[in-house]
């Protein structure tokens, strides 16, 4: 915004040859240069070099590799390995959805202040209870806060290369994030229901079934879906550190300079997500 | 269960009018409503997703074998083992220290890069030069925005070599893929009238777009940006494990070393810069809305 100073709209009062002077000159000159002060250690420590983007060594070499990438690789070997690979990904972001599932939702049960029992006397949730809770949410901010890469690179290291450490990442870090929007979804519908079920004497799980669910469902199948959307995506990025899945084959392909089979793997990719895009966007519209 | 039995039965104990219950048995038994019938659709939906997952977990090569069993689990233990105590020997978190700023100063300017970028994009992408060009440019974003940050790294290393200009370049090029078409959005649902008055009364289009859309639509880039800066800090945390600087390189580089003391500093650094960013954010956002 600093670069829009002196308009020729402001009134000349000086005379028509003199260029009006900016009001807020000294605001914008000081914005630029603290601006500037800060952006020089930054360059400094990102190694900001773009002149390396242009010598001749570094062109010559990536000349080469973009040459690779016309015509893509469609010999019928690599497009089965290269498929096989795209249905792995699909398949380690829908078994790491499913696993993240069977942990979410106990443990969304567990956290739902609108679930509890002890609550219902006093409006106040007894001490065990309480504490109970918040184990359970420091767990999944645990779980979720450790990136999934980080998880995977663990695994990787753990059991060794291949789609199982993919999976149970993804298990890992989803189960943080859907157990707590799952419980911000259920915890911001009506109360009520679930309220006077549990007041007359319902179960626990009947109340959520019959009260907060009903009322909650559409949203929370329409964020799980969305959620199995961002998996797929996840997938694809933990097999550069060994997890499997087409990640792992474009990372390989990508260490011997192939061009022409990372052009067609990133062509797979951008249909998968844009598949995967157009199939969570329908299903959601549906439930909406 | 036995409610619904008791519903069944009843003449007029389907859909609303049972679940109402008052007017119809007021004698009465708990009649719960009946479950909603569901839609032949929606059936084959839940069994295609059902039939998703069993093959899912059908045909991975799963290794679960190796990881129960008493050796993977001896190995487990020494590994997280391992990790006790972290490194904090003064050197040590000094060099974590550089690692984190580095990681900040490549998130802020791949940011800086990417809404300078994005802006040029969003000219075009917002259809000021034409219904061709619009497409054109949005699809190149859509292709900029599909490819993870962490797969542009990877391809951008061979053109800008190891190091943080690779992290900060692949972050520039994907948040320039998603800023250009929010900035897009954003310049075509400005209002058209100011402009097209500044045109009307012989403004330069430069001048016109600088002095009536752009002013209504900065507030609105500048929090897409500042949003997508806190996105980017947590992506270049972890970028570096394909090499390209910052926290990630550091931990790729302990972990392959089997250094797991220094690892766990790292891991250490980047939960504590990922959570300070979400606290300075939500204190932000507080301030902002109040």
């Amino acid at each position: 915004m600093a670069t829009v100073t002196g308009g020729t709209a402001v009134a000349p009062h000086h005379g028509a040859a003199i260029a009006p002077a900016d009001p807020a000159w000294r605001g914008r000159v000081t914005v630029v240069v603290v601006g500037l002060l800060l952006l020089w250690p930054m360059l400094v420590a990102s190694e900001f070099k773009p002149w390396t983007l242009v010598d001749a060594q570094s062109l010559r070499a990536t000349g080469r590799f973009l040459a690779g990438f016309l015509p893509p690789a469609t010999d019928a070997a690599f497009l089965r390995i290269a498929l096989e690979a795209t249905w792995q990904t699909v398949a380690m972001a829908t078994a790491g959805m499913a696993l993240a599932l069977l942990g979410a939702i106990p443990m969304t049960l567990i956290v739902t202040e609108q679930l509890s029992v002890s609550r219902l006397g006093s409006g106040r949730i007894g001490l065990p209870p309480r504490v109970m809770r918040q184990a359970t949410r420091w767990l999944l901010v645990l779980l979720r806060s450790v990136p999934e890469l980080v998880w995977a690179l663990l695994f990787v290291r753990v059991i060794g290369l291949g789609p199982t450490a993919g999976v149970l990442a993804i298990a890992l870090t989803y189960c943080g994030m859907l157990g707590k929007v799952y419980a911000e979804i259920l915890e911001s519908s009506e109360p009520h229901a679930t309220t006077s079920l549990l007041r007359n004497g319902s179960g626990r799980l009947a109340a959520l079934l019959y009260g907060a669910l009903p009322e909650a469902a559409a949203e929370l199948v329409s964020y799980t879906i969305y959620r199995w959307e961002c998996a797929i995506r996840g997938s694809v990025v933990m097999g550069f550190v060994g997890a499997g899945g087409l990640g792992q084959r474009l990372d390989e392909s990508m260490k011997m300079l192939a061009g022409g089979e990372v052009s067609t793997m990133l062509i797979i990719f951008v249909l998968l997500v844009a598949s995967a895009d157009l199939v969570s966007k329908m299903l959601r519209r549906r439930l909406s | 269960m036995s409610g619904r039995k008791v519903g069944s039965r009843n003449p007029v104990g389907s859909g609303v009018s049972a679940g109402n219950g008052g007017d119809v048995s007021r004698a009465a038994t708990l009649t719960l409503p009946l479950p909603p019938s569901l839609r032949g659709t929606t059936v084959a939906l839940l069994l295609g997703m059902l039939l998703l997952v069993i093959a899912s977990f059908a045909t991975l090569p799963w290794k679960l074998r190796d990881f129960f069993s008493a050796e993977a689990l001896r190995t487990t233990v020494e590994f997280l083992r391992g990790f006790a105590p972290p490194d904090l020997s003064a050197g040590f978190v000094h060099r974590t220290a550089v690692a984190t700023m580095e990681t900040l100063s490549m998130s802020a300017l791949g940011t800086l890069l990417a809404a300078v970028g994005g802006m040029l994009m969003a000219l075009p992408a917002s259809g000021r030069f034409g219904a061709p060009a619009r497409a054109a440019v949005r699809g190149v974003l859509n292709v900029l925005r599909a490819i993870p940050e962490l797969v542009w790294a990877s391809i951008l290393l061979i053109t800008a070599g190891l190091g943080p200009f690779a992290g900060t370049l692949a972050l520039a090029v994907h948040t320039t893929g998603v800023l250009g078409r929010l900035f897009g959005d954003a310049l075509e649902n400005g209002a058209p009238a100011p402009e097209a008055a500044l045109r009307n009364n012989g403004v330069r289009p430069l001048a016109a777009f600088l002095y009536a859309t752009l002013p209504q639509t900065v507030p609105q880039m500048l929090s897409y940006t500042l949003y997508r800066w806190e996105n980017n800090i947590r992506a270049a945390a972890i970028l570096g494990v394909v090499g390209a600087g910052g926290l990630g390189q550091m931990l790729k580089y302990h972990l392959s070393l089997f250094q797991m003391q220094q690892a766990a500093t790292v891991i250490l650094a980047m939960l504590l810069l990922v959570a300070a960013v979400d606290a300075i954010s939500f204190w932000l956002r507080r301030i902002m809305t109040r």
